[in-house]
């Protein structure tokens, strides 16, 4: 196989290359073009036509924002604990573009006679004969997406603002109510797939008709958890660290320019992510009819299907209202923690008679 | 297996080195005009009152306790949820008492009021 590098071939490195290149420029674009989805989609169910200045249809107002923020005034409040302000959109961004990594978005396919499973974190040996990923996927992609609240906290306290401090510490005390009910909601998936490598939970829904998806075995589940991953990520009707009318922006009230752009594509990239790891979990991933016979197909269905969520994350937004701060608590520790404990019981139960 | 945390690695540094280009490049092509209000913490146009570094809620710290108490739960579910088909009827009755005996602690922890937030 020609060079080695850690006993890997040289061909592993160029894929894993081009996987991290594209797949972060692909997100990055969806993360773009998000903002101006969510805009149009918003604007045409409040009967109005959003943004529709720059280029066709405004096509170009995501770049035109983004030339914007680049260009804006930077400015450090002068009590903000300068290194901690500085520090912050970093801590927020970094997770969220760095938690995509184990998502698998489509099946194995060939290059130049070498093997390469599409997905970031991962890797086929020849010799075994399969694709090794990361088996413990799902614990990473918590982990990275409780490194956010750091993020968000150290915004709040930094910016030595009052608006900001609040937006900061109902973010966090949000964040991590919802974690735990989301954390519990997906334990009774594992209870059935019996491992935590996103690729072989994929690989478990792969029926054609659909009906091995754990969103049928686990609706309840699913929809905890899509609703604890909108609290998570701040979407309305849970966006009370930004409620606007009491907090002016919440956390990020104290920053502009390029680091408050930070902040708003790590919220659409934890959309992105969010959307991808309920579709990888409860909606097949990437498996959809011929998926596997046609290996480009795979990345087109896992698309859709995101793009899908990431539409009702929208269509949500435009028609909930926002929920009262002691209407979220309630809703997180009372509903749907019990819930989510209840669930896992029953599926043990059920389970055990099944088997 | 290291043929798999490599790319995450990779991934690490495009994101930082995206995140540190964006912060540098914007703060050195954009205008600076500082003054003194301008860089004053912003209060819906008044002038600040006092500062931020208050004592805040306590309600705060009880949710992150009891956050930590939960969370660890979930960690012993985690490996219990993938083995769960292999445990049989022993690790079912083994898991149900300790989740009975955590949810015993909720109710109380409900009783006393901690997860009220008026």
């Amino acid at each position: 196989m020609g060079i080695e590098i850690l006993g890997l071939p040289m061909m592993y490195y160029i894929a894993m290359v081009a996987k991290v290149l594209v797949a972060f420029v692909f997100v990055l674009l969806t993360v773009a073009y998000a903002t101006y989805a969510e805009r149009k989609i918003i604007g045409h169910m409040q009967v109005r036509l959003g943004p529709m200045r720059t280029g066709w249809h405004g096509l170009l107002q995501p770049i035109a924002d983004g030339v914007k923020l680049f260009f804006k005034e930077e400015i450090i409040p002068s009590q903000a604990s300068t290194f901690a302000y500085l520090l912050a959109p970093l801590v927020a961004l970094i997770p969220a573009f760095i938690t995509f990594a184990v998502i698998p978005f489509g099946g194995v396919i060939e290059v130049a006679g070498y093997k390469i499973p599409l997905q970031i974190a991962s890797y086929f040996d020849t010799a075994a004969g399969r694709v090794f990923d990361i088996n413990v996927g799902v614990l990473y992609i918590l982990a990275m997406s409780s490194l956010g609240v750091y993020g968000i906290v150290l915004a709040g306290w930094a910016s030595n603002s009052k608006y900001s401090l609040l937006g900061g510490l109902r973010a966090s005390a949000q964040m991590i109510s919802y974690e735990l009910s989301a954390g519990l909601a997906i334990v009774s998936v594992f209870m059935l797939s019996g491992t935590l490598s996103l690729n072989e939970i994929v690989a478990q829904q792969s029926a054609y008709n659909g009906f091995n998806w754990f969103a049928f075995k686990q609706p309840l589940a699913a929809i905890m958890f899509f609703i604890c991953s909108l609290a998570e990520i701040n979407r309305t009707p849970f966006d009370l660290p930004e409620a606007e009318t009491e907090l002016v922006s919440g956390f990020c009230t104290e920053y502009s320019s390029m680091k408050y752009a930070m902040f708003f594509m790590a919220e659409y990239a934890n959309m992105v992510t969010v959307c991808a790891l309920t579709t990888t979990l409860f909606l097949g991933g990437w498996n959809g009819p011929m998926a596997i016979a046609i290996p480009l197909l795979g990345p087109v269905y896992f698309v859709a299907k995101v793009y899908f969520l990431m539409f009702v994350c929208m269509w949500i937004r435009a028609t909930l209202p926002r929920y009262r701060y002691d209407q979220l608590m309630h809703l997180g520790w009372k509903v749907l923690l019990p819930l989510s404990l209840l669930n896992i019981v029953a599926t043990g139960i059920i389970g055990y008679f099944i088997n | 297996m290291l043929g798999a945390y490599l790319p995450i690695l990779l991934l690490v540094i495009v994101a930082v080195l995206f995140g540190l280009v964006s912060i540098v490049l914007s703060s050195l092509i954009g205008q600076k005009k500082p003054s003194p209000v301008k860089l004053a913490p912003y209060e819906s146009g008044c002038t600040p009152v006092g500062t931020a570094r208050e004592r805040f809620s306590i309600k705060f710290y009880l949710i992150a306790m009891l956050f930590i108490l939960f969370d660890i739960e979930a960690v012993f579910l985690y490996p219990w949820a993938i083995l769960y088909k292999k445990l049989g009827v022993f690790g079912l009755v083994e898991m149900g008492t300790f989740i009975v005996i955590l949810f015993v602690g909720y109710i109380y922890v409900w009783k006393k009021g901690a997860l009220e937030w008026e």
